[in-house]
């Protein structure tokens, strides 16, 4: 595709912005902000990757896959502001999803070890990790929020921070992990996913585009589950103190 | 003659203070074994406060609290909580049956709580043992509070905290709890510490009674003490003119 042809798909943007100036959405701003965001962020990105297939140096991936590490964690920390020390649990988890996947691609030689896979398969891994870290995060400080009284209940009775938190702790990961295993229920129904769509678009065969999507999605549900399992476990104890005492804890928006 | 009770829980010049606000102020005194001691007191003087300190759920800035003799930080927190129990006015119940609220002491340990003793501690509390699966949402607001009482008697404490669990009741359940918690006390010896904002309650049924006002004790004694009170402050706490 030439700039020239690209720069035409620019009308697909400023379809919302006419519809949000004459509706009076207020949608403008962000839309443009998103729109050259998206575009200097992706040719960054773009010129990038291809400096470091060139290079086929493993610095470089292990610098790309840091780098996408440090943005998911900023992305995500707001959300778990109120519990404690949130910025390196999410780094740990995000490392944690990142060895096991790609340990398990790489060491049962499901992928190559190639830049070309690792870093585009990472990029996949470590964003889903943060988006359902975020979503974890946001309900988990939503249901220690509104169920302080049951927490208390279970303390108050003899129980153990682990048990007082374990409905809200349950509730929070099927909550955050839910959306993934739905949205695998419909995949190829209604929408092809980008990934699949782009190798086909680029002239894959699709039965091969089909095989590698599904390596992605298994890949994915695995990153789901266990980013909430283990933001979850790794965030609960920060909430009670060395005498199983709940900490007054207020949701930060 | 009565002899003379021991002692079961004691404080000894304790403050209590949440984000910069003095809630308790140099507690002293003692609450004897075996007896009934009602708090009284109006809105914000920090009765709740005394007691999730007697349970543990929260600790003390400074002085010290002894549990039968032995500083409250000597106990292992769950097996204090089990000891001490607590039943508060929201009567907070988990969603399900009775039976599984009433079950949750004995789950909490990794055992299971036997029908027939849930019946037992029901028919304690004065409700019948059909209640046993009912769903607690179709509870009342006196039923609920009998089966709080009973779930927290699951543990069978030696001290039993209890705050306002009357205050949201009518007259026959409000008399129902009374008898229920005379009971418990001369069956099983145990103490009671009963917050109540109703005077006649704590006349009726307390042995001894703490006046509490902005995080102080202003008079302590036998429950009498409400029908003459020493100082001004709690002379007008009795009339009413202060809540």
């Amino acid at each position: 595709m030439s700039y020239l042809t690209l720069s035409i798909t620019l009308i697909f943007v400023i379809i919302p912005l006419v519809l949000s100036k004459t509706l009076n959405l207020g949608l403008e701003r962000d839309t443009i902000v998103a729109t050259v965001r998206s575009i200097i962020q992706l040719l960054i990105v773009g010129y990038l990757l291809q400096y470091v297939f060139a290079a086929d140096n493993f610095i470089y991936i292990v610098l790309m896959i840091l780098l996408m590490i440090a943005a998911a964690t900023q992305n995500a920390r707001r959300k778990g502001a109120s519990i404690k020390g949130i910025t390196w649990k999410l780094v740990v988890t995000f490392i944690f999803v990142e060895v096991l996947t790609q340990g398990i691609l790489l060491g049962l030689q499901i992928t190559p070890a190639t830049p070309q896979y690792i870093i585009p398969i990472s990029g996949m891994v470590i964003g889903n990790s943060m988006v359902l870290g975020i979503l974890f995060l946001n309900r988990f400080t939503s249901e220690i929020e509104t169920h302080q009284d049951e927490t208390e209940l279970v303390l108050s009775l003899g129980g153990t921070p682990k048990q007082a938190i374990h409905n809200q702790l349950i509730a929070s990961i099927k909550a955050s992990t839910i959306p993934t295993i739905e949205s695998q229920k419909t995949i190829g129904l209604v929408q092809l996913p980008g990934m699949m769509s782009g190798q086909i678009i680029a002239g894959a065969d699709p039965v091969q585009a089909v095989q590698f999507q599904l390596l992605i999605l298994f890949l994915l549900l695995t990153t789901a589950v266990v980013t909430s399992i283990m933001l979850g476990f790794l965030s609960y104890p920060t909430l009670f103190n060395d005498r199983m005492q709940l900490l007054r804890f207020e949701k930060e928006d | 003659m009565e002899t003379a009770s021991t002692t079961a829980i004691q404080f000894n010049d304790v403050s209590f203070s949440a984000e910069g606000d003095q809630i308790l102020r140099s507690i002293s005194g003692d609450f004897p074994e075996g007896k009934i001691t009602t708090l009284v007191g109006p809105s914000g003087a920090g009765k709740t406060t005394l007691i999730k300190l007697c349970n543990g759920l929260i600790s003390p800035d400074s002085g010290e609290i002894l549990i039968k003799g032995k500083p409250i930080h000597d106990y292992e927190p769950t097996e204090l909580r089990r000891k001490v129990g607590l039943a508060l006015q929201s009567a907070t119940m988990t969603s399900g049956t009775v039976m599984d609220n009433l079950n949750m002491p004995r789950q909490l340990q990794g055992e299971e709580l036997p029908e027939a003793e849930a019946k037992e501690l029901l028919y304690h509390v004065g409700l019948q043992e059909s209640f046993l699966h009912h769903r607690t949402k179709d509870l009342s607001g006196g039923q609920r509070q009998k089966v709080s009482i009973a779930r927290t008697l699951v543990n069978r404490p030696k001290i039993l905290l209890l705050d306002e669990i009357t205050s949201s009741l009518d007259r026959v359940s409000q008399q129902d709890i009374e008898t229920l918690i005379a009971k418990i006390n001369h069956s099983y010896g145990t103490t009671i510490i009963w917050i109540t904002h109703n005077l006649h309650q704590a006349l009726n049924v307390g042995d001894f009674t703490w006046v509490m006002m902005a995080g102080e004790v202003v008079e302590t004694g036998e429950s009498s003490l409400l029908n003459a009170p020493k100082t001004e402050r709690v002379q007008r706490f009795v009339k009413g003119e202060i809540e």
